[in-house]
């Protein structure tokens, strides 16, 4: 009787262990699955856009259509680049951040100090609210804001409201989240030394916390840096470099857009795509890094 | 903010009533104008929930290397960290493999046509939320408290059985709350869709068919966008900030409710 | 009640009918005492019983929290610190808390004249030095760091941190310093270290000392004061109070009957 136990007992403990060994394995699988795309998205966006890099690439405005054309017809390198993108880009990013980090961090200081509060759990809300809002209902906004009533038209403005907003949030939970890890006894040390309350803020609190607050804004600029369908309602585009705000610019993300629409310029999409990837990866591998650097 | 959407829209619902929502006719030609959004609600709802289904075995099976078979190690580490470059590629770049990548490949495996439409839009989607819903389920995975784990373990349980009967329903309500909230951001998502899905501004009769989405019927349409149709342009943005807006309350409501 | 407040001629500090509440329970009930100067005055009692509060109150850090009230006086030179301004009064009087807390940021040179930056005063580089070296050499550090001033703080052993901690406190040149159990975080050598430390500073400076170890106040202190549950039970010579306690309460603590 107990011999015979035994043996069935074993018998379905061997079927356990199959199974037990073949869903790890499915589950190493799908994983490698999982991450397969970005091996073969990064293979192909070398393989089709290193041609086109050199430094005109990064100096140069962006070719017209007829000039591609004539280039590609006698199997020729595309002449021009994509400054104007950079240049937009890096415009808007600047603008961006001039209004985000400032009103992001005094949020993210306000919710640490008002934990608990009404107001301060509404602010909450409103900004994880708004980090769901897709980017292309942002740049409908800002459209209605600012190309409507501000700067009568497209505008490099605009264009930054629109990713600023999308950077807001990150920025307000990182502030929080950063300035709830440091000790209390710190902020009591400084008051206690009759430092009055902004002193504190200003001299002990975001000196501690700085590479939590800059990990949350270093995020927050790789997630705009390649957003497209917000720029598409706001800042347009533009042939050349542009440095005044209320005029349509453009956007390495927008450029690559443009080319995609033009059968001429498609020798340019991978080289622009894989320059901004560096540039997203770059900036998201570095965020990281000052991450892992606090724990 | 939804006021300004608010009075963008106005004039479309005016124009049009709740017949917006449910109408499938969208005519742009002068003199007979009518909008309705139906075709684009259909296809978001359509292609979001289409790549959900598809990243879940991916998202999950990532989710348990991470956060539970080679949890902590050297392996998962870096298995993370690639998951986690796949949220930073932009969404045009995801757009441009798919249109010269996937969609030769569809053509090439027969799914017809073009290659285009809701089946390939979907499959980019699915690869651009797996990141969400992996890292938002393996936080809660590796969050599920080892004694309970080492408790069925003493009692003989394989792994498998352990990840069945403790992880998963421990972890369930979070990373319930994950998927919805990865299902919120497939619904917003443009670029890649508008580059992917056809453009068709019907609802979608086949999931092999094209369609068109609310995201990218704004992005595409907008440029030569005034008057009334610009109105309903916003319109659709106004329900499309709803929809989201509601499918992340609810994700977000249950994991406040977790912790 | 005790009567000791007519012993003291000349308090440092006068503490008149004080109570304090958090949301309507009392944590320090119509406590009244005179804190001789230059001497070590050590606040006992068992957890909860209000001593923190109590020493909190005396530069108004308990003002920090939410829904306090605040009732008797303080009294500063005659003046109730309730009508100071905290910065004036936080400036008179140094405080030392539980664990070590420099700065993290700033170096020990910075961290010792924290006090200055903080409040804007601007000092010429002859003045840092000289406030640096007398307030280390007064914790007597200064033989320890003097060669790495310009390293960070936080790198300093324990010890060295608390005692750094105090230097920045005596910087300001206060004349009250408040010690909420100092030597808690730290080993045996760093406390006697701390305490010596403690006896010698009493000759410039008032010194009043929470603490929960009662060999340290018999140790240290010049008179002590018992607190329970929020009242102040005895007060007195800390050599008469250890050796013929007057109240039934303190002699049960003294003797290890709870606490």
């Amino acid at each position: 009787m107990n011999a015979l136990q035994a043996t069935t007992y074993q018998d379905k403990s061997s079927g356990r262990i199959w199974k037990d060994k073949f869903i790890q394995g499915l589950v190493i699988f799908l994983s490698v699955v999982t991450i397969s795309p970005i091996a073969l998205i990064i293979y192909k966006l070398f393989v089709e856009g290193y041609k086109q890099i050199s430094l005109g690439f990064i100096i140069e405005n962006t070719p017209d259509t007829f000039a591609a054309m004539t280039a590609v017809a006698n199997d020729e390198r595309i002449p021009g680049g994509i400054a104007n993108g950079l240049v937009g880009t890096l415009l808007m990013i600047v603008l961006a951040s001039a209004i985000a980090i400032p009103v992001g961090v005094l949020t993210g200081i306000y919710l640490y100090e008002n934990q608990g509060k009404m107001m301060a759990n509404l602010i909450r809300n409103i900004s994880d609210i708004l980090q769901g809002v897709p980017s292309i209902v942002l740049g409908l906004i800002s459209y209605l804001w600012i190309v409507k009533h501000v700067t009568m038209g497209f505008s490099a403005l605009a264009g930054s409201v629109s990713l600023a907003i999308m950077m807001l949030p990150m920025i307000v939970r990182s502030t929080e989240e950063t300035l709830k890890m440091i000790p209390i006894t710190l902020k009591e040390a400084a008051l206690a030394l009759g430092a009055p309350y902004y002193k504190v803020i200003l001299k002990v609190l975001i000196p501690t916390g700085y590479s939590g607050l800059l990990t949350g804004i270093l995020l927050g600029i790789s997630r705009i840096l390649g957003e497209t369908a917000p720029l598409m309602l706001t800042a347009l585009g533009s042939s050349t470099i542009n440095l005044d705000v209320t005029k349509p610019t453009s956007a390495v993300p927008l450029l690559i857009w443009e080319f995609y629409n033009d059968p001429n310029m498609i020798g340019l999409i991978w080289s622009s795509s894989l320059l901004l990837m560096a540039f997203v990866l770059t900036l998201n591998i570095v965020s990281k890094q000052f991450a892992a650097k606090r724990r | 903010m939804v006021f300004s959407l608010v009075g963008g829209a106005i004039p479309s619902f005016k124009a049009f009533g709740l017949k917006f929502i449910v109408s499938g006719d969208w005519d742009p030609t002068e003199g007979r104008e009518v909008y309705g959004a139906l075709p684009f609600i259909a296809g978001t709802l359509l292609t979001s929930f289409a790549a959900l289904l598809i990243s879940l075995p991916l998202s999950f099976s990532t989710s348990l290397f991470l956060g539970e078979y080679y949890k902590g190690t050297r392996v998962a580490r870096i298995l993370g960290m690639l998951v986690d470059l796949l949220a930073g590629i932009p969404s045009i770049v995801y757009g441009l493999w798919g249109f010269y990548v996937l969609r030769p490949l569809m053509i090439d495996l027969g799914f017809g046509g073009q290659g285009f439409g809701i089946f390939t839009a979907s499959l980019i989607l699915a690869i651009m939320i797996i990141p969400y819903a992996t890292s938002l389920s393996n936080e809660i995975i590796a969050m599920v408290p080892n004694d309970l784990k080492e408790a069925a373990y003493s009692l003989g349980a394989t792994r498998l059985e352990v990840i069945q009967t403790v992880t998963i329903p421990t972890a369930r309500s979070g990373i319930v709350a994950g998927y919805i909230l990865s299902f919120g951001r497939a619904l917003g998502e443009t670029m890649a869709v508008t580059m992917l899905i056809g453009n068709t501004n019907r609802v979608p009769d086949s999931f092999f068919g094209t369609g068109n989405t609310m995201a990218s019927v704004i992005a595409n349409q907008f440029g030569e966008a005034d008057g009334l149709k610009l109105s309903s342009l916003i319109a659709i943005g106004l329900l499309l900030f709803l929809i989201t807006g509601i499918v992340n309350g609810v994700g977000k409501l249950i994991i406040k409710k977790m912790t | 009640m005790t009567q000791t407040i007519a012993e003291i001629k000349n308090p440092a500090l006068s503490i008149r009918d004080l109570s304090i509440a958090y949301d309507k329970n009392y944590a320090v009930k119509n406590v009244t005492v005179d804190i001789k100067k230059n001497t070590v005055t050590a606040i006992m009692g068992p957890s909860g019983c209000g001593k923190s509060t109590l020493l909190r109150a005396l530069n108004r850090m308990h003002e920090l929290y939410e829904n306090i009230t605040t009732e008797g006086k303080v009294l500063l030179h005659e003046e109730n610190i309730y009508d100071m301004s905290t910065i004036k009064l936080r400036r008179q009087m140094g405080m030392v808390f539980q664990r070590p807390n420099p700065f993290p940021t700033m170096s020990i040179f910075d961290n010792v004249i924290a006090g200055y930056k903080l409040n804007g005063n601007s000092l010429k580089k002859k003045e840092k030095d000289e406030i640096v070296e007398r307030s280390l050499r007064d914790v007597a550090l200064w033989d320890e760091v003097k060669d790495s001033l310009h390293k960070k703080g936080t790198f300093l052993s324990g010890g060295q941190q608390q005692r750094l901690c105090i230097a920045r406190a005596l910087a300001f040149g206060p004349e009250i310093i408040l010690m909420d159990e100092p030597t808690s975080a730290l080993d045996p050598i760093a406390t006697s270290k701390v305490e010596d430390l403690l006896v010698k500073l009493k000759e410039h400076y008032t010194i009043i000392l929470v603490t929960h170890n009662m060999s340290q106040a018999a140790r240290i202190s010049d008179y002590s004061l018992f607190m329970y549950l929020g009242e102040l039970v005895e007060y007195g010579k800390t050599k008469n109070m250890f050796t013929n306690p007057k109240d039934p309460r303190t002699e049960q603590y003294l003797t290890g009957k709870f606490g």
